[in-house]
């Protein structure tokens, strides 16, 4: 366990953030504890919150396991998080703005250019196309990982469109509902903003073309997509509708609303499905999720999309090696958040040496999410191994792996009391005519002892996040 | 040369459609070999919707058709100069980097022949652009022009198999060619005027841009063995035919669809 950072106790000391829990779970009988898990569960159910986390997969029903136990962070450790966020939200959307225009950074060989313009998610039919504001990604979930008092590390970036907001927001309701006491005590700043504020930056970049307070609308797959019930639960937040494919038309150079008092005009989308099924015109010629012609239309300044198609090519697991050179190749700074050291397994030397370290390494797949087809190398077996030797072998360019990174721990309810556990953070930074990130973020949690994957598909839980206030 | 072009395309549908909508890229490319005299695209019936230049330089416009909708006629109708260049696609603006040309299709995927047809054609080029000209030859070579024999969705490996073709498949062969030797290469779309006789003649045709380092794009008619010259009327670009389709069409509805078109090229007399 001593390897590892515990966020609540240095050595027999309670770190400063958590001082106020200490007292908290102590006066906190056994019975108690089990009565109110069983309250925030039964709370969860009610509100019908049964999704995974971005692109996870998994039964859509399946409730994720919540502990009561809050993730604190000092003013002082947030701030210096939030500026690192901010720098990284800014050089992702200036590389993307950059990638669909002049390609800057390629051309000044700071990224090679086959990573960018043959990965998957460059999408030509938007090259030479300026989204309002020059913005591509307007929610950018960044995942960090903690190892240290001040070390902080990016595991990926979320460019598309990051879920498991709803998860932050419902986690607070629900421990401010359970624990009212908590909150009087300790000045937690809030996170209900946020739907504030995410309408505020989809209304600041509706199209030029739009000259009234724009019409925004959340765009579903569907009801049987894992995140629908986050879709809603935004759509709902913001006063905003939610429509499928189904429900708009183009006409016009226009993308309208079929609604009981007729067309009405929309000026604002938040998609939340992928690129390639959002018109059968442009990409995947089978989709039915998405509007024919709507790429036209956002192509010719009628419609604004969010996130804007292509900005995948930022998010993927090898551009990410590059993001500290995109800051300081468009923002002249150093970066504040670091990247993990990652190995690239198709260049040969990396390759060499990840495939005689496997079993100290993770090995994720350049494409993959959600924990799937990843190996722990400290965690596996040796069949496991000689398994992603084969497949690394095969397709050298899918692979990239990293070093085992000892995650931070904090306390964590469990069956026989109170246990450390490890965490994540995954922060929702929103970009548009500002960049704002509400003080808090979802923290994810791997409640099987020992483990380091949080993502709920392999038995991640999720945490309040609490920022406390100066 | 001044080209008159006579372009109708009318798809019929044997139950009414509830809707449809088009992304028509059916306007001649601007560039040094080309200048636009008039030129006029309408959907019978429809509504234009947004108008734009992608990244490659192509105009895209949009057009709906609002149901019930039993036929969709899209009439094209202009007259343009053009200039030999010998294929040099010379003053055209863009912004696409030629490197995204090098990603793979279905109809462009490369197979072992393909890869050997351009390994053998490159072998003792001494430069980029006799490479390609090489390239270019093999495949007219390889792939014996001959309609009908190969359809809308026949691949470049498929065509090369069969070694015979039309001037789709001869454009397939020759990307998947250039891209096996990481060349990037594009799919384009446009007119021929074949037949100098006076008579109006069929004249859809298409043909491969093969990337020059230190020249350009440069096009390459398999075809017809030869660059397109003062003939061709360029329109627009892209990975393969698919997605350099001059009209992109989706009905809704339950109908069937069955197409009719007739293009007509005819030389203006100076």
């Amino acid at each position: 366990m001593s390897n590892f950072f515990n966020e609540m106790y240095d050595g027999g000391k309670v770190r400063e953030p958590y001082a106020r829990l200490e007292g908290w779970t102590r006066a906190m009988p056994a019975e108690l504890r089990q009565m109110k898990q069983a309250e925030a569960e039964a709370l969860f159910r009610r509100i019908g919150i049964t999704f995974a986390v971005y692109g996870e997969g998994g039964d859509p029903d399946r409730l994720i396991p919540f502990d009561m136990f809050p993730r604190v962070f000092t003013q002082f450790e947030w701030r210096k998080l939030e500026r690192g966020i901010k720098q990284r939200a800014r050089a992702l959307n200036a590389f993307l703005l950059d990638v669909y225009g002049r390609g800057e950074i390629v051309r000044a060989g700071k990224i090679p250019a086959r990573l960018v313009y043959q990965n998957e998610a460059f999408e030509r039919a938007v090259t030479g196309f300026v989204p309002p504001r020059g913005i591509y990604s307007h929610i950018v979930g960044i995942d960090l990982v903690r190892t240290g008092p001040d070390e902080f590390f990016v595991l990926e970036d979320n460019c598309r469109t990051p879920s498991g907001v709803s998860y932050m927001l419902e986690n607070r309701e629900i421990m401010m509902r359970m624990f009212p006491a908590l909150f009087r005590e300790s000045r937690i700043e809030p996170v209900d903003g946020y739907a504030d504020a995410l309408r505020r930056t989809l209304a600041s970049v509706a199209p030029a073309k739009c000259d009234r307070d724009p019409t925004i609308a959340i765009l579903t797959p569907g009801h049987f997509n894992s995140a629908y019930y986050e879709h809603s639960f935004l759509a709902d937040l913001m006063g905003v509708e939610l429509v499928e494919g189904a429900d708009l038309f183009v006409e016009g150079g226009f993308v309208w609303m079929r609604t009981t008092e007729g067309p009405k005009k929309l000026d604002v989308i938040y998609r939340r499905i992928d690129d390639s099924f959002l018109d059968p015109l442009c990409f995947r010629p089978d989709s039915m999720l998405g509007v024919p012609g709507l790429m036209d239309v956002y192509r010719s300044g009628g419609v604004t999309i969010t996130s804007a198609p292509g900005a995948g090519v930022a998010d993927d697991k090898a551009i990410y090696t590059f993001v500290p050179e995109m800051i300081r190749f468009y923002l002249g700074e150093e970066p504040l958040l670091q990247n993990v050291p990652t190995w690239q397994c198709g260049k040969a030397d990396d390759k060499k040496y990840v495939l005689e370290h496997l079993p100290e390494l993770v090995v994720k797949e350049v494409h993959g999410s959600g924990g799937y087809g990843m190996l722990v190398g400290p965690k596996a077996t040796k069949d496991q191994i000689e398994h992603f030797r084969l497949k690394i072998e095969e397709d050298p360019g899918n692979y990239i792996a990293q070093p085992t990174l000892a995650l931070s721990t904090t306390p964590t309810f469990v069956e026989e009391g109170i246990a450390p556990r490890h965490v994540d953070l995954r922060p929702y930074c929103l970009v548009g005519e500002n960049i704002e990130l509400v003080p808090g973020g979802l923290t994810r949690v791997a409640l099987t002892d020992g483990s380091l994957v949080v993502n709920s598909s392999q038995g991640g839980g999720v945490k309040d996040t609490w920022v406390l206030a100066e | 040369m001044i080209l008159t072009v006579n372009h109708v395309t009318t798809y019929q549908y044997d139950a009414p459609m509830r809707s449809a909508v088009q992304s028509l890229r059916l306007f001649p490319s601007r560039f040094d070999g080309q200048r636009t005299v008039n030129w006029e695209v309408a959907v019978e019936g429809g509504v234009k919707g947004g108008s734009f230049r992608d990244g490659a330089g192509d105009r895209v416009e949009g057009w709906s058709v609002r149901g019930p909708v039993s036929e969709v006629t899209v009439a094209v109708a202009g007259q343009v100069e053009t200039i030999d260049m010998a294929g040099v696609l010379r003053g055209h603006r863009e912004v696409v980097s030629p490197f995204a040309y090098l990603r793979e299709t279905t109809a462009t995927w490369i197979d072992d022949a393909l890869e050997t047809l351009a390994q053998e054609a490159a072998l003792g080029a001494e430069d980029a652009l006799e490479r390609a000209h090489r390239l270019s030859r093999a495949v007219a070579e390889a792939i014996v022009y001959k309609p009908g024999v190969t359809h809308a969705h026949t691949t470049a490996a498929e065509a090369l198999a069969l070694g015979e073709g039309v001037c789709q498949d001869h454009a397939h062969a020759l990307i998947a060619c250039a891209r096996a030797l990481e060349i990037p290469a594009r799919y384009v779309s446009g007119y021929l005027f074949a037949r100098d006789d006076g008579e109006p003649h069929e004249a859809a045709h298409a043909w491969a841009e093969i990337w020059v380092q230190g020249i350009g794009w440069i096009g390459f008619d398999a075809a017809n063995e030869c660059c397109p010259d003062g003939r061709y009327i360029r329109l627009g670009s892209g990975f393969d035919a698919r997605d350099a389709a001059p009209i992109k069409g989706i009905a809704l509805g339950t109908g069937e669809e069955s197409l009719d078109v007739t293009v007509a090229l005819e030389s203006v007399q100076q």
